[in-house]
């Protein structure tokens, strides 16, 4: 871990915090410089929320000690309120309010005054795709539109840090790509990112460094590609209209036949061109049914670096 | 900004903030307004008759119905108050719940407008519930020989018993986990001016509910009302009421307070 810096926008050392008897988050170093955007991955219950509701001041820590925009957290969490945003996987808006009145609320709460508070209203309604719905109670919503709403509300602030927690989970692949391009937007303009997602290819297409949080520790740390050369996983599969065609592939391939009359092999391969190719040419022109790339999801992450972990103990 | 403009200031967008949901739902204010009024109207014309003949004439009239009506309204009058602690403990733990107030903590605004915010909506609420049923009480023979003064006072004796219980359900209303429950404590307060002087008088009472009856809080704040608005002694009745309000408005004001800045995880 380098020194705290001034340039830091967040600055975490040694972060401890349990419930009981269950340890949450056990002894986490974090150094995340302004302007990136860093992406903290792990399944469920991994302790994901729990280390963004710490840093945004909603829950307290055990220990460590934490800096955000170069408050303390123990000391000066009004400071740091007021240089941060929170858009929380549960949607953080007054559902009996519409898109446009929840804008002014949080415009009134940052005392912007009345006619900048509307002005910014309107401008973030407009950014956000949401001027046909401005009207409509936000309970009436979907949820691409909520979410949207959501970081619409985040941003009335202006702040300099942004926590996303989880973002896209629940969204629909359109809704989900609209959100990374709200994202990437910010990141232009200069703000940092704290990222939680359950999606390795998400944090791929937006993070400038990515954690993987397991049982409340760090298993690997590092940029997209540094993490992507530590996961194999990735393979071809190809399906077969009969048992006599996989032989005959298998034995091109010099792989074993699997047992039981199965009709699909799963060849290990990086899903790169050139090894694609390869693989085509050995194959020649031998019958195959279906032809389909796997690239390493985060299950294959999960299993091979706590694999690892278990065999390195 | 001074820390006590920001609370004014971020007090006052809660409080449109509330009274934009009342607008919205209105079926909460709706019932608490409702409520007593159904009370009075039972009371009156249906058990009016008998228990105003048992009043035992203070006035030596034995006008029955009509003598109960001036004895009940001052009851009724702190069923409202209840009635709207009730629906702020409710619209309060419903709030807890939602995502927004766990935005509103990230936020650098004053803490005690996201509580002060509902008391105040709740006020509004309550006051106007009790206009409307002097209103009502008025149509159906309530017949106040209060002066000015005495109105005055017992105004602020409405508005200081609000507050109080007001405070109270803002407090179960942090510390209830679902708004089930928030709906289901607060239950006992609209009962507490039937165990009181609220319906009958408590001489009429077996021993331990009349002594209950004559120490709890809801009885002299009524027999206080009741000597403002028609005549008759208060006594002591004023000096209790102004304690017990301003007791119950202290410690619930610590306790909401103090459980609203809990770690919300402890919830």
């Amino acid at each position: 871990m380098p020194p705290s810096t001034p340039h830091s926008a967040i600055s975490v050392i040694g972060l401890h915090k349990s419930y009981g008897d269950h340890l949450v988050l056990d002894g986490i170093d974090l150094e995340i410089p302004e302007g990136t955007v860093f992406s903290l991955l792990g399944p469920n219950g991994a302790g994901k929320t729990t280390m963004v509701q710490i840093l945004s001041t909603l829950i307290g820590a055990d220990a460590g000690e934490l800096r955000v925009a170069g408050h303390d957290l123990a000391t000066e969490p009004d400071a740091v309120r007021g240089a941060i945003g929170v858009t929380g996987q549960y949607s953080a808006v007054d559902k009996l309010l519409t898109g446009r009145e929840n804008l002014i609320l949080m415009a009134d709460l940052h005392h912007l005054g009345r006619a900048e508070g509307r002005r910014r209203a309107d401008e973030l309604l407009e950014r956000f795709d949401l001027v046909d719905a401005r009207g409509k109670l936000a309970g009436a919503y979907s949820g691409g539109m909520l979410r949207r709403l959501d970081l619409a509300m985040t941003l009335v602030g202006r702040p300099r840090i942004i926590f996303l927690d989880e973002p896209t989970t629940g969204l629909d692949p359109r809704s989900r790509r609209t959100m990374w391009q709200i994202i990437r937007g910010l990141v232009a303009g200069g703000v940092t990112i704290f990222l939680t997602t359950q999606y390795l290819d998400e944090a791929d297409q937006l993070a400038d460094r990515i954690a993987l949080l397991d049982h409340g520790r760090f298993i690997a740390e590092g940029t997209p590609e540094e993490l992507k050369r530590l996961i194999p996983g990735g393979h071809v599969l190809l399906r077969f209209e009969d048992p006599g065609d996989l032989r005959k592939a298998a034995d091109a391939l010099g792989m074993r036949t699997p047992d039981g009359g199965a009709l699909t092999l799963q060849v290990p391969s990086d899903g790169t061109v050139p090894a694609l190719r390869d693989l085509l040419d050995r194959l020649g022109d031998q019958p195959i049914a279906e032809f389909s790339v796997h690239t390493p999801d985060l299950d294959d992450v999960f299993l091979t670096l706590t694999g690892q972990k278990e065999l390195q103990r | 900004m001074t820390t006590m403009t920001r609370a004014v200031t971020d007090s006052a967008t809660m409080l449109r903030r509330q009274l934009r949901h009342a607008q919205r739902y209105p079926a909460l204010s709706v019932g608490i307004a409702g409520l007593p009024i159904i009370f009075l109207l039972l009371f009156v014309y249906v058990f009016g008759g008998a228990l105003g003949a048992g009043l035992g004439g203070a006035g030596g009239t034995g006008g029955g119905r009509s003598e109960y009506v001036n004895y009940v309204t001052p009851g009724i009058i702190l069923m409202t108050a209840a009635s709207g602690a009730l629906s702020t403990s409710v619209s309060v733990c419903t709030d807890m719940t939602e995502g927004i107030i766990a935005r509103f903590r990230t936020m650098a605004i004053a803490r005690v407008s996201m509580l002060t915010g509902h008391v105040l909506g709740s006020l509004i609420q309550t006051m106007g519930s009790m206009t409307i049923l002097l209103v009502v009480a008025f149509a159906i023979g309530f017949r106040p020989n209060a002066n000015p003064v005495e109105w005055i006072a017992a105004i602020a004796v409405m508005l200081m018993t609000t507050v109080a219980l007001t405070w109270l359900s803002v407090g179960i209303g942090v510390w209830c986990k679902t708004p089930e429950s928030a709906s289901n404590v607060p239950l006992p307060l609209q009962l507490m001016p039937f165990m009181g002087s609220g319906f009958v008088p408590t001489d009429s009472m077996p021993a331990g509910l009349k002594t209950f009856a004559e120490y709890q809080p809801f009885t002299p704040i009524i027999e206080t009302l009741r000597g403002l608005l028609l005549g008759g002694p208060i006594g002591s009745s004023a000096v209790q009421s102004i304690a017990w309000c301003g007791g119950i408005t202290l410690v619930s004001y610590i306790w909401a307070k103090r459980l609203f800045n809990r770690d919300p995880s402890t919830r």
